[in-house]
């Protein structure tokens, strides 16, 4: 078996949770209809994980660390966020 | 008429709760129970259920409300998990010491840190000294038929303790299994309505929970001791009617599954008493006499029925989802504590085996239990499954 290094009290240097790609665990995910989105930021300001920001004039979702929650879909006056069934593997 | 669905064990849980219909549910949501009392919550809003829902602003708070109510002479109810268990630790000791039937469920989680939100049984397990009755369920169904007799129990004039029904996060709250759920009828007569004695009303004030000096202090713990005693036998009573009632469910306080003349006693508690039972049915068409002894009550600790079994086995091997550092697992303790008043004295192994939620799968048990049968453990305690560790500063 392989050997796993504890650290006295678990302690890890910071940042350690970007390793952690909780994006995973995400059974639907929210894609944007950039048609439609007015670029309004409410679900910037909403995302609970900060994940989604504006790239180009255009929000993106940073899928790796999204778990689906789905409140940029509630909060979004204007229907551009649908969330979709993901299928994996 | 049978109900029997496919359901969720937290849903199996909540159908349970809304029969024996509790005066009071107070509720704080924590993984991995949370799926109990938002499901109870929706009884209520729907009228399902008539009784007062107090959501808490922490687990100290959710049981400290809960020994209110019952004060008052209500049922009441909880649940919770892990840390939640833990905050409301100084409240369990009042609820026991004020001898009132509370009863909870809990989701056992490990405790942190590091934090941890999967199963093992250390959080139920520390609270062995508060003087609560501990059931450990094997299955959904069993963690839906044990609340009833907890009730039964825990409300019994002889008794007057609280209870917690204990079942393992995730591997029964989150599993879905076909459960035969209770009717409000048939529940009615299995377990009457609680009206007890004395009770708090603005009417008639009373103390609760007042200073017991020095002269007193010990005789209220061994008045409590004693009513675990009684304890132990009308748990015994109730599983039988229990069964004759329903048709189902253990008739033993500590169950043993397997041949009677097994050489070796394997105890466990919980879901992993299944895993076990697969691998002493396994062992035995393989040649070995394996028995397995299923821990349904921690506390009161059924030292007699412990004995009872392990008379005449040759060694008897304890895996158990906890650890106490600078010691060893809690029930291994205990078990070996019982045989030691036996005469014949089996050779003892205690492994701890799934903490935070790790699997434990048939071939590790099949191992470590060959492993002992072989002679190629040494007596005594292990971390039954881990791996070689590197101790690091950072």
């Amino acid at each position: 078996m392989d050997e796993v290094v504890i650290t006295l009290g678990g302690v890890v240097k910071p940042g350690t949770a970007r390793k952690n790609k909780t994006g995973s665990w995400k059974v639907f995910k929210p894609v944007v209809d950039h048609e439609k989105c007015i670029l309004c930021m409410r679900c910037v300001n909403y995302c609970p994980e900060p994940c989604i920001s504006v790239v180009d004039e255009k929000i993106e979702m940073d899928y790796d660390y999204c778990k689906g929650c789905g409140i940029c879909g509630d909060v979004c006056p204007v229907d551009a966020i649908e969330m979709v069934y993901e299928t994996k593997g | 008429m049978i109900m029997r669905k496919v359901v969720e064990g937290s849903i199996a849980v909540a159908h349970a709760v809304k029969t024996i219909k509790p005066d009071v549910i107070a509720a704080y949501p924590i993984t991995p129970q949370t799926h109990i009392v938002e499901k109870i919550s929706e009884y209520i809003a729907n009228g399902e259920l008539n009784a007062e829902y107090v959501r808490a602003d922490s687990e100290f708070s959710a049981i400290s409300i809960l020994v209110g109510a019952s004060a008052t002479g209500a049922r009441t109810f909880t649940s919770t998990s892990s840390q939640g268990l833990a905050l409301m630790h100084e409240v369990l000791f009042n609820a026991a010491g004020m001898r009132l039937p509370i009863v909870i469920s809990v989701a056992n989680r490990a405790l942190s840190a590091p934090l941890n939100i999967w199963n093992d049984q250390q959080d139920s397990i520390s609270q062995r000294d508060s003087g609560w009755i501990q059931f450990y369920a094997e299955d959904i169904q069993e963690a839906h038929d044990l609340l009833a007799i907890a009730y039964r129990v825990s409300e019994d004039i002889e008794v007057r303790l609280p209870s917690m029904v204990c079942m393992d996060g995730f591997i029964l709250t989150h599993a879905y299994e076909p459960v035969e759920l209770f009717e409000e009828s048939e529940i009615r007569d299995f377990l009457p309505d609680y009206n007890p004695e004395v009770y708090l009303t603005t009417e008639n004030p009373l103390t609760f929970g007042a200073l017991a000096t020095p002269e007193y202090y010990t005789e209220f713990r061994y008045v409590q001791t004693r009513a675990m005693e009684r304890a132990e036998k009308k748990i015994a009573e109730s599983l039988k009617e229990f069964n004759e009632h329903f048709q189902r469910g253990e008739t033993d306080l500590l169950p043993v599954h397997g041949p009677e003349d097994g050489d070796v006693l394997v105890v466990s508690s919980g879901s992993l008493v299944s895993t076990v039972k697969e691998v002493a049915e396994k062992l035995g068409n393989d040649g070995f006499g394996v028995k397995v002894g299923k821990m349904l009550c921690f506390r009161p600790f059924p030292a007699d029925a412990m004995r009872k079994i392990a008379d005449g086995v040759d060694k008897v091997i304890v895996f158990e989802k906890d650890v106490s550092p600078g010691s060893e697992g809690a029930i291994f303790s205990e078990v070996k504590g019982a045989l030691y008043h036996s005469e014949n004295r089996p050779e003892a192994y205690g492994f701890a085996v799934g903490l935070g939620g790790r699997d434990v799968p048939e071939r590790v048990l099949e191992k470590l239990i060959m492993e002992c049968i072989r002679g190629e453990r040494k007596e005594g305690f292990h971390f039954g499954d881990v791996r070689p560790v590197r101790e690091a500063i950072l």
